[in-house]
């Protein structure tokens, strides 16, 4: 399959196009989406390459068509996926319980830009909240991925794959428009050519098994309840087996850890560097799962830690869960901007001066 | 169960006789949920009868929608997918998609379902030429959600959200959604037909079986005037006669778009994309 | 002799058969099936000529029809 791409394997890419070839290589043959700056040249470059080795492109009505569009084929049995962008993204909500309701395996992308409303299309983190607290209606988590170089995002996009199959459950991967936007070198794992076999998909009954049905419905409250508890041992399972998380500068237990994700995780790690060559003790945890939160590794670090600090690109969303994390042992500051203003590092390198001061 | 024991004991006492009717075996053997005289159970029959009939059981995928039918994937013994409220079209779009061609992708909807929430969606599907069958049940009403108005409520028709009638000047007139997508370029087959009485179920079993026939050649739509004896308060006989008298002269009955009925609408534009004397390089190979 | 079969369970009494019958030789019957409804009964089987129309009708598909073969 690998011959399959005119590409090499290191190149110098966009993040959403990166994102994209990484899909492809993941063993994604179907895209199904609608337009939304900052996240256009994923539907673009699916639109491309996809033709040219026998995949599905279809531009969608909507996005509330496109989340549906996700649903039947990733019923059908393959690994399929949409992108969009924090208010196409909102349009998803309904679409989303379903596929978690029907266990229907997917990957959606959010390019996050900044709200509420139409807002900007400047980077953004805002959309944390919506990410991570059951995205829909209904009882409900999914994993939420959030890598903050380009090479992170494409292994990232292959394990959310990966992990939707495991847990027959949708995956969320979140950037923003720097993500998105910026070129950097990538290197791209081999194409896969052996995919998860599903034998509950609905691909046409043979006489040889029983009818597949891939539905959410369910009128009795203890057949629901039962399928919800279902759903619950997963997410449970998702919180034990899958948190993950980079420790920057945090070996020698510095007083003063930063707590960032994406893109302002790079901005708040050349921070660390700035601030320690001025001398000042600092280091930065770095959730990767934004859901499941990596709870226990803030609970290890505040053992020594004295103090956190949690940067975002938002007004507050994940400093919430830094402070669940915590539970009170620990005092936890927030600094952020948003609208899509990226701040400069000496403006998080000052933040920290100044709590610190 | 019981049925077929009797059938079975029937068959060995009575080895003379001839199957004129039976229960097609793409139904499955549960009960509907359907009330007493409900055409829901007809129309799921014709198009079960049809599947079988095709021999296309196992190449079959069915995508049922919200509303009294939202059970369907009870009733079908095919793989089924239940879809959120209006988007069937778009999650039988992506089966089709990725499917081999060789399979039958439907999709099953009512009014409130298709010609409501649902409209984007179906209207994106026929204009794509997505290479389907919808099979549209209009009876005028929401029935599971116990009797409101539907984009199909006929004018001064009472309904528990119209309760003084539907006032076109308030709600506007029923929506005729197979003239609406007739004006489309895209789809193969358009058709209504009418649950009423045996001869028109028989015309419309003959519609599903064209539809599905053309298939593999693009999309294809059925629509089929049915009958809620429960949401119109009358017997589902006297229900039948009121269709005809009252659904059938505005929702006209026949083939709007079929291989010998293309309508002007259905001619493909084909520009060649250029401005005056300048070649432009949109259409072409950049 | 021709048969109609109507399966007792499921049929729910909407009187469609019997209307449709025009020889009228359905009717509703007089006990009760688990459903709640008087399931409708053959009155006079060797007046069917097998036309089930009575079976294109039924919403439930709970009407099978034979012909004789003599």
């Amino acid at each position: 399959m690998s011959s399959q791409s005119p590409h090499p394997q290191r190149l110098l890419m966009k993040g959403t196009e990166a994102i994209a070839e990484a899909a492809i290589r993941a063993g994604c043959r179907s895209f199904f989406g609608y337009p939304i700056t900052p996240q256009n040249e994923i539907p673009e470059y699916m639109s491309k390459r996809l033709p040219q080795i026998g995949g599905a492109f279809v531009q969608a009505e909507s996005e509330v068509a496109a989340v549906n569009m996700i649903y039947g084929a990733g019923g059908a049995g393959v690994r399929v996926m949409t992108s969009s962008s924090s208010p196409g993204v909102a349009l998803m909500a309904e679409g989303f319980s379903y596929l978690v309701g029907a266990e229907v395996p997917v990957v959606i992308v959010n390019v996050m830009r900044g709200g509420p409303g139409l807002g900007g299309i400047g980077p953004s983190q805002s959309d944390y909240f919506m990410m991570t607290r059951g995205f829909g209606h209904g009882d409900q988590r999914a994993i939420v991925l959030a890598p903050s170089t380009l090479q992170e995002a494409v292994d990232l996009m292959g394990l959310a794959f990966d992990l939707a199959d495991k847990y027959r459950n949708p995956t969320l991967l979140v950037g923003d428009g720097l993500i998105g936007q910026m070129m950097e070198p990538v290197t791209f794992p081999e194409a896969r050519t052996e995919l998860p076999e599903k034998s509950w998909a609905t691909t046409g009954k043979p006489a040889s098994r029983e009818r597949n049905v891939i539905n959410s419905l369910d009128l009795s409250p203890e057949g629901l309840e039962r399928h919800v508890a279902k759903l619950f041992d997963k997410y449970a399972r998702m919180e034990r087996e899958e948190p993950r998380f980079e420790r920057f500068q945090l070996d020698d237990n510095p007083p003063v850890c930063l707590c960032a994700y994406g893109t302002m995780a790079r901005i708040a790690k050349s921070a660390v560097q700035q601030l320690r060559a001025e001398g000042i003790r600092v280091g930065l945890l770095r959730p990767i799962t934004l859901w499941p939160f990596p709870t226990s590794a803030f609970l290890e670090q505040a053992e020594t830690t004295e103090r956190f600090i949690c940067v975002e690109l938002s007004c507050g969303q994940m400093v919430e869960d830094v402070r669940r994390a915590l539970a009170g042992r620990r005092p936890v500051d927030f600094w952020g901007r948003t609208g899509g203003v990226v701040p400069s590092v000496e403006e998080i390198a000052d933040e920290v001066r100044r709590l610190c001061g | 169960m019981s049925e077929q024991t009797q059938a079975q004991i029937q068959t060995q006492t009575q080895t003379q006789e001839k199957v004129v009717f039976e229960r097609t075996r793409v139904l499955t053997p549960k009960h509907t949920h359907y009330c007493p005289g409900c055409t829901h159970g007809i129309a799921h029959r014709l198009v079960a009868e049809v599947i079988d009939e095709l021999g296309i059981q196992e190449k079959t995928i069915g995508v049922c929608p919200v509303g009294c039918s939202v059970l369907a994937y009870d009733y079908f013994d095919l793989d089924m997918q239940e879809a959120a409220h209006g988007r069937a079209p778009a999650v039988a779009t992506g089966i089709r998609r990725v499917l081999p061609p060789d399979r039958y992708v439907f999709t099953y909807q009512g009014d409130g379902d298709l010609a409501s929430i649902g409209m984007a969606e179906i209207v994106h599907a026929a204009n794509r030429g997505e290479k389907l069958t919808v099979v549209f049940i209009n009876n005028g009403i929401y029935g599971m959600t116990g009797g409101q108005m539907a984009p199909t409520t006929l004018p001064g028709m009472k309904t528990t959200t119209s309760p003084y009638g539907r006032k076109p000047e308030e709600c506007g007139h029923p929506i005729r959604v197979s003239e609406l997508l007739n004006t489309l370029v895209a789809p193969r087959f358009i058709a209504r037909g009418a649950l009423s009485s045996v001869k028109e179920i028989v015309r419309a079993k003959r519609l599903i079986r064209q539809a599905f026939e053309l298939q593999h050649t693009g999309f294809t739509f059925v629509e089929l005037l049915s009958t809620c004896p429960t949401g119109w308060g009358l017997p589902p006989d006297k229900a039948m006669r009121w269709l005809e008298h009252n659904m059938m002269p505005f929702f006209k009955t026949g083939v709007l778009r079929g291989p010998d009925a293309m309508p002007e609408a259905a001619m493909p534009y084909a520009p060649d994309l250029t401005v005056g004397d300048a070649k432009s390089t949109n259409g072409k190979e950049a | 002799m021709n048969r109609v079969a109507i399966d007792q369970d499921r049929c729910k009494a909407c009187r469609l058969c019997i209307g449709a019958c025009r020889f009228e030789l359905l009717a509703l019957g007089k006990d009760l099936n688990a459903k709640g409804y008087h399931p409708v009964e053959v009155l006079d089987a060797s007046k069917c000529v097998a036309c089930a129309q009575c079976a294109t009708l039924c919403p439930e598909g709970a009407i099978a029809v034979y012909r004789g073969v003599k």
